[in-house]
């Protein structure tokens, strides 16, 4: 994949950070950024890289949160009730 | 039937995020997908070429088949790109002392008489940059040339392109400038849910431009139109996810935002992104190929910032100009037919020898189906 592919962005770490720019991390290739899109970005934040920006933060919890949604809509049965917030998966 | 699912949990991982690639997870939702609808097809449409790509390089249009069937849209930002704007871009480029940078999707795509590639075969200086923050550095660079960078994008790309303006403003670099081909996305999907020819029951809403503006902004969308709107991450799973959300929607008759890719995208967005572009920017209308002139839909550079928008620095206007003969992108942008009902599709027009932008950018429809060998 091409990494000039215009709207492709990536998560990666940041690692270090001084004023506007920082290091991050992608799969243990460094890059410099501009974190001048964020409020407040802290060494540790995941972000999503596009165009040498970080364009904004990525929240592991929140990941992990659909993940668990996703299992609980796969091991619903067929006529899965729509609202999300149900209580929609079977006993397994 | 409960289907079991390994899903590896994200703990103890270097990235977190990789779980929504998982395959035994993918086939599970796509059972799930189909063992929950009967009824005709439901059209969504992929607004965004990111969509597009992963759509095709991960199988996902085939084992949906019957249920659901993936329509590529307008959103990769070459693809809607007009040749007046390349054909500008060309002047610029073969005025004397400009460099041209540009993302490198951007050199292949044909203008009426040449492409970027031509005009640097032939002597003009075009350079590929990552960032636009890479030409701002050029710029500082060689202070005796002007470095024009190409500004095509949406959403996701216009802050940091307001980014590097506001940089070079700071940093007091005179001879860097923009033209702008920038686009907003919400505008372009009400027009496309009212179009009577473009016939879809719901979209899904680009990742990446969501985070900046917002799940919310959706809501006027469903509201006129009525249809589901669910922003949708880009890996395997969230798409699945995604459409199992579409669904059961349209099961349940209702019509909302659902948010997927909530481990980005916000209901407000990046109010920061948004109050930098909302500061170098203006809307004006914007000339979508195939979809013709929408208003409002562009991002223009404001008065206060003239001095760095390159079509008033060089007195460059973007031109409107015919869509080629036999070319139809156009239909292809709004999802009327798939790519390879196109005549050129694979005959005269190929990845390596492009005719309409669609098959140039990795990111459009005709290059995926072509690339990935898979006929929409
Ligand atoms: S095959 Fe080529 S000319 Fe036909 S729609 Fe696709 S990009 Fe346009």
């Amino acid at each position: 994949m091409s990494l000039y592919a215009m709207c492709l962005a990536i998560p990666a770490r940041i690692i270090e950070l001084s004023d506007q720019s920082a290091v991050v991390e992608i799969g243990g290739v460094t890059r410099e950024a501009s974190v001048m899109l964020l409020e407040d970005a802290a060494v540790g934040d995941w972000v999503l890289l596009h165009a040498g920006f970080a364009i904004e933060r990525l929240d592991p919890e929140e990941a992990e949160k659909t993940l668990a949604l996703f299992r609980e809509m796969a091991a619903a049965g067929p006529d899965a009730d729509p609202d999300p917030d149900a209580d929609a998966a079977e006993p397994q | 039937m409960p289907i079991p699912i390994p899903m590896p949990m994200p703990q103890n991982r270097s990235n977190p995020f990789e779980p929504f690639r998982d395959p035994a997870a993918a086939a599970a939702l796509i059972a799930k997908i189909r063992g929950s609808w009967d009824g005709p097809p439901v059209r969504i449409m992929e607004v965004c070429g990111t969509h597009t790509m992963a759509i095709a390089r991960h199988g996902l249009r085939e084992p949906l088949q019957g249920v659901a069937k993936l329509i590529s849209g307008p959103g990769c930002p070459v693809c809607v790109t007009p040749d007046g704007y390349i054909d500008a871009a060309i002047a610029l480029a073969e005025a004397p002392g400009v460099t041209i940078a540009t993302f490198g999707d951007m050199v292949r795509v044909p203008g009426t008489r040449a492409s970027l590639e031509r005009a640097r075969a032939g002597g003009a200086d075009v350079r590929i940059v990552y960032s636009p923050l890479d030409a701002v550095t050029l710029a500082s660079a060689d202070p005796a040339r002007e470095v024009v960078f190409l500004g095509v994008g949406f959403e996701t790309t216009a802050p940091t392109v307001a980014g590097s303006i506001i940089t070079a403003q700071a940093r007091g670099i005179a001879n860097y400038s923009v033209l702008p081909s920038l686009r907003t996305i919400p505008g372009a999907m009400a027009l496309l849910a009212a179009d009577p020819d473009v016939k879809i029951d719901a979209f899904l809403c680009p990742a990446n431009v969501s985070a900046i503006i917002g799940t919310d902004a959706y809501r006027p969308l469903v509201e006129v139109c009525g249809l589901p709107c669910v922003v949708a991450g880009f890996e395997p799973l969230d798409i699945l996810s995604s459409v199992l959300m579409i669904l059961r929607q349209i099961s349940a008759r209702t019509a909302r935002v659902e948010n997927e890719y909530s481990r980005v995208a916000t209901p407000a967005g990046n109010r920061k992104a948004q109050a930098l572009m909302a500061d170098v920017f203006e809307p004006c209308d914007a000339d979508w190929r195939g979809l013709g002139v929408l208003p409002g839909s562009g991002l223009g550079i404001a008065s206060k910032y003239a001095s760095f928008d390159a079509g008033r620095k060089f007195g460059v206007a973007v031109l409107s100009t015919p869509e080629r003969p036999g070319c139809r992108c156009g239909e292809v942008l709004k999802g009327m037919i798939d790519p390879p009902e196109c005549p050129l599709f694979g005959n005269a027009c190929t990845p390596e020898s492009p005719v309409g932008a669609c098959m140039v950018s990795t990111e459009g429809a005709c290059a995926a189906a072509r690339r990935f060998g898979i006929g929409a």
